[in-house]
């Protein structure tokens, strides 16, 4: 469960994000979409708690974001854009190493390893070193890095940016498969089509602030639109700019 | 904090020993070269010293035929005398041009003139401005003077008086360097080789903490994970560390092994190498591991790729030298206020330990803490620069 209120943030003269709130449930896909610039890495990168908000707040599973670092990064599996892997060690030591950092006992490292090299499906290529992997088994990788530790929240920024038809099939099975098991999912897109097939709800973004939050059929109905495209650039344009 | 530390130091260690470029540049070429080069070049000088002092001097003379016993004197005195140009203006040019460092020319007047008993002319050309040939003008030289009081005191015995009216000052020089000492002068430059190697050895290390991380996009996703910044920086720097340690190593190694084909004995020399001065040694410039790591991952943080950060970072490697430099200039004598400056204080308790002196206990203790004092400071900083949003670029 990850709750955002009012979060500010400014590098400089810009303001990135200008206040944004919205909820993402557990057991629910939420999609935070917006045209490049538009603040959804930014308000990501506050949630993964690498940046520290200006105003507002952040929290994960109640855990304040910026009181409680530690605690709520334990809480998170994150997968930053352009997530990048060690090339001279093993998909599986890459993995393994993000394990120990979690605080994973070691008794319990190589079943929670097993884990998720099986889930996403890498098993064929876990034990080669990660220099020369496809853009494909990178992502699938940093994927599984991030989710050794079992996170009740999963955040993902732009994850389907760069992968072929397969590989982005596959991340939407597994991210249809952590909705099943109740965790909270929370990614970023500027891809409409992708945010429609896989959201249950869809926090439009545009300079900095929520242009609108509803289901893909709400978004609909608000906007008047019969198609979700038209309907995107509808509930940008109604950011004052 | 401290398993977070340990996790972190064992996979950079890992990961930097299967990258050939780290281990090549690490534990090959910083290490090896330094010394490699530096025994060779010894090798040279020694060579050309050791030549001037046994091997006849080959003396272009213009006009030989008119001092016959000046000839036989000089070659008495193990020179040979050499043809020379034919004219004086042609010694000269071959003077000026390089084509000899010294002509001697003996004017025709010579003989007639040291008959008659007025000082006779012998021109030494030589260039001043050309080092090369100052030991051979100054062979020359003393050889010219040696013969002029013999003559003197030859005239002076003449008419009666004793030759020692003229020496009322008798000028001895009493060289006290030991042959342990005279090496030093040689191997305490070697100082800078070992702490160049040791640099050298955590560079990759070092940069890979913040530019090489971020330029490979695995600098975010570390820093999302449950863990303190400080955990993540400290165990980096101790595997720069231990890279740093290791290099040290190979290169004192090294120059143990490479210092036995060095013929320091025959110029008097023995050199104070052996394995309890190369493991003295090691302990002495361990500590500055620390200060090295901390500084060359605090000035590879501030830039924006890995190119650039190996820019600002080969110039970490030149640092070390400036204190080492003034002092050689300055001449100091070690003393516990130096030992407060890093890689100085380094250099000469190495320098006292290759001269076989007895190493004080306060310059050590004020070396070593001194160092990883100055070390603990920057790695702090690092960890400060590490929490800075602006970290990601």
């Amino acid at each position: 469960m990850i709750r955002v209120s009012g979060l500010q943030k400014s590098f400089g003269e810009v303001k990135a994000v200008n206040g944004v709130s919205f909820d993402a449930p557990d057991g629910r896909i939420t999609g935070l979409l917006g045209p490049n610039g538009a603040g959804k890495s930014t308000t990501l990168r506050i949630l993964y708690t690498v940046m520290k908000p200006d105003q507002g707040s952040a929290h994960i599973d109640g855990v304040d974001v910026v009181a409680q670092t530690l605690e709520a990064r334990r809480r998170i599996g994150s997968l930053p854009h352009g997530s990048g892997l060690y090339p001279h060690l093993t998909a599986r030591e890459n993995i393994e190493y993000y394990g120990k950092l979690y605080g994973i006992p070691p008794a319990d490292l190589e079943r929670k390893v097993d884990t998720v090299v099986r889930q996403l499906d890498i098993g064929g290529f876990a034990d080669r070193r990660t220099k020369g992997f496809s853009h494909g088994q990178r992502t699938k990788v940093a994927l599984a890095r991030a989710l050794v530790h079992e996170p009740q929240n999963v955040i993902l920024d732009e994850p389907s940016s760069g992968l072929d038809v397969m590989a982005t099939r596959s991340l939407r099975e597994l991210i249809r498969q952590l909705k099943a098991a109740g965790k909270c999912v929370l990614f970023s897109s500027h891809v409409m089509q992708e945010v429609a097939a896989l959201c249950d709800e869809i926090v439009i973004i545009a300079a900095g602030q929520v242009a609108m939050h509803a289901s893909p059929e709400g978004i609909l109905d608000a906007t008047g639109c019969d198609d979700l495209e038209d309907a995107f650039v509808q509930a940008i344009s109604r950011v004052g700019r | 904090m401290l398993s977070t530390l340990h996790t972190v130091f064992r996979k950079e260690v890992l990961d930097n020993f299967r990258d050939r470029r780290t281990l090549l540049s690490a534990l090959l070429l910083g290490p090896l070269f330094g010394p490699v080069i530096f025994a060779f070049a010894i090798n040279l000088s020694l060579k050309q010293s050791l030549s001037d002092a046994s091997e006849a001097l080959e003396l272009p003379v213009l006009g030989s035929e008119h001092a016959p016993n000046l000839i036989g004197y000089l070659r008495s005195h193990n020179i040979n005398v050499a043809r020379a140009p034919a004219t004086r203006d042609a010694a000269r040019t071959a003077v000026e041009t390089g084509a000899h460092d010294v002509v001697v020319v003996i004017p025709e007047s010579f003989g007639r003139d040291l008959a008659e008993g007025i000082p006779a002319t012998v021109e030494v050309i030589t260039d001043q401005a050309n080092r090369a040939a100052e030991r051979e003008s100054r062979r020359a030289l003393l050889a010219f003077n040696a013969y002029n009081q013999e003559l003197a005191a030859m005239r002076l015995s003449a008419r009666g008086v004793s030759p020692l009216v003229v020496r009322p000052l008798n000028i001895d020089v009493i060289d006290v360097s030991t042959p342990s000492g005279r090496s030093a002068i040689l191997l305490g430059m070697l100082s800078y080789f070992f702490i160049f190697a040791l640099l050298t050895g955590g560079m990759n290390l070092a940069i890979d903490t913040t530019a090489g991380e971020r330029e490979r996009g695995s600098l975010e996703p570390l820093l999302c994970l449950p863990v303190t910044r400080e955990a993540l920086i400290y165990g980096k720097i101790l595997a720069a560390c231990l890279f740093m340690a290791a290099s040290l190593l190979i290169s004192l190694a090294s120059f143990y092994v490479t210092l036995k084909f060095v013929p320091l004995e025959k110029l008097g020399m023995t050199p104070n190498f052996g394995p309890a001065v190369v493991f003295t040694a090691f302990l002495l410039l361990l500590p500055f591991t620390l200060l090295g790591a901390a500084l060359m991952t605090l000035v590879a943080s501030f830039t924006k790729s890995y190119k650039e950060a190996q820019t600002w970072v080969s110039i970490v490697l030149i640092a070390p030298t400036l204190p080492i430099l003034v002092v050689s200039i300055l001449m100091v004598r070690p003393s516990a206020e130096l030992m407060l400056i890093p890689s100085l204080s380094q250099h000469l308790l190495l320098v006292g330990l290759i001269r076989n002196e007895p190493l004080n206990g306060l310059h050590v203790v004020v070396s070593v803490v001194a160092t990883l004092a100055a070390g603990a400071v920057l790695a702090w900083a690092c960890a400060r620069l590490y929490r800075r949003e602006g970290l990601l670029g």
